[in-house]
């Protein structure tokens, strides 16, 4: 069988490949694409917890919180992308460093 | 080495082969394409994990909604597909990116209950009918999915009024 370890090694290098893209990428559309990677990475390691430490129990808690985030997620994205081409049609961009209004 | 340990080393690097181009290529277009990859890599995850359910609804709302939207935000854009450039200090971010994967792993290799858990517990398997009666169920999770739906139109509402035209608005 599959020991816990390798999901939350799995998880934790997923997350940490979300959170070079959010930090690195100046576009705000590969931003958002590595804000979703850091949450699928989050899912993977709130499922395999429940799997291995709760399941048995009949708690349905690790479905439940996974199914929250996707909708989470599905928001995220939706305004996200909509604030994204309103930036786009105003200012002509979407990279980051460029939407700089409110810098004093 | 079982059948079901071979499928989650492939997916496994699967995942992170096409998550690591994903950030890397300077076509947004294709880091998109690489993203609905990682997606479904992560959608076999779950389903190893037993949560059928789960792996449907990660191929659905993340492949079938999310993703499209993402690619139809870049063709939008289409100005930006030219000048994905990344940062120049990308040296000292993945050096970040790195001391996080470090801590994450440190934390988890000196938690003495973790080398116990090899095997999964039994009684993985949930039938949806379970879940969708617990999502409704004022005892069970009847709350976080009343709000999790107001969370939604609050969203659907928003981008429309973010995303609508107004005159005067485009240079």
């Amino acid at each position: 069988m599959i020991p816990l370890y390798w999901y939350i090694i799995l998880s934790a290098a997923l997350f940490s490949i979300g959170l070079y893209a959010v930090i690195t990428r100046r576009n705000t559309i590969m931003i958002l694409m590595g804000v979703e990677l850091m949450l699928n990475a989050a899912n993977i390691n709130l499922l395999a917890f429940w799997r291995y430490l709760y399941a048995s129990s009949g708690s349905l808690d690790g479905i439940v919180f996974p199914l929250v985030i996707f909708i989470a997620a599905a928001a995220e994205t939706a305004v996200g992308l909509g604030l994204i081409i309103s930036a786009y049609r105003r200012r002509q961009t979407i990279v980051a460093n460029d939407l700089d209004t409110l810098k004093g | 080495m079982t059948g079901m340990q071979v499928i989650f080393l492939i997916s496994a690097v699967v995942i992170l082969f096409s998550g690591t181009m994903m950030v890397s290529t300077r076509k947004l277009i294709q880091a998109a394409l690489w993203l609905i990859l990682t997606l479904f890599g992560v959608a076999v995850i779950f389903a190893l994990l037993e949560t059928s359910f789960l792996a449907i609804v990660q191929v659905v709302v993340y492949i079938g909604a999310i993703a499209i939207l993402i690619v139809f935000a870049i063709m939008l854009t289409h100005l930006a597909v030219d000048d994905t450039y990344q940062n120049r200090k990308w040296i000292v971010t993945a050096v970040i990116a790195m001391i996080a994967l470090a801590g994450i792993l440190l934390a988890i290799f000196t938690w003495p209950q973790g080398a116990t858990l090899t095997a999964p517990l039994p009684g993985g398997q949930q039938d949806i009918r379970a879940i969708g009666l617990a999502l409704l169920d004022p005892e069970g999770y009847l709350i976080p999915f009343e709000i999790s739906s107001l969370l939604l139109l609050a969203a659907l509402v928003g981008s429309i009024y973010i995303g609508l035209e107004r005159k005067g608005e485009t240079k």
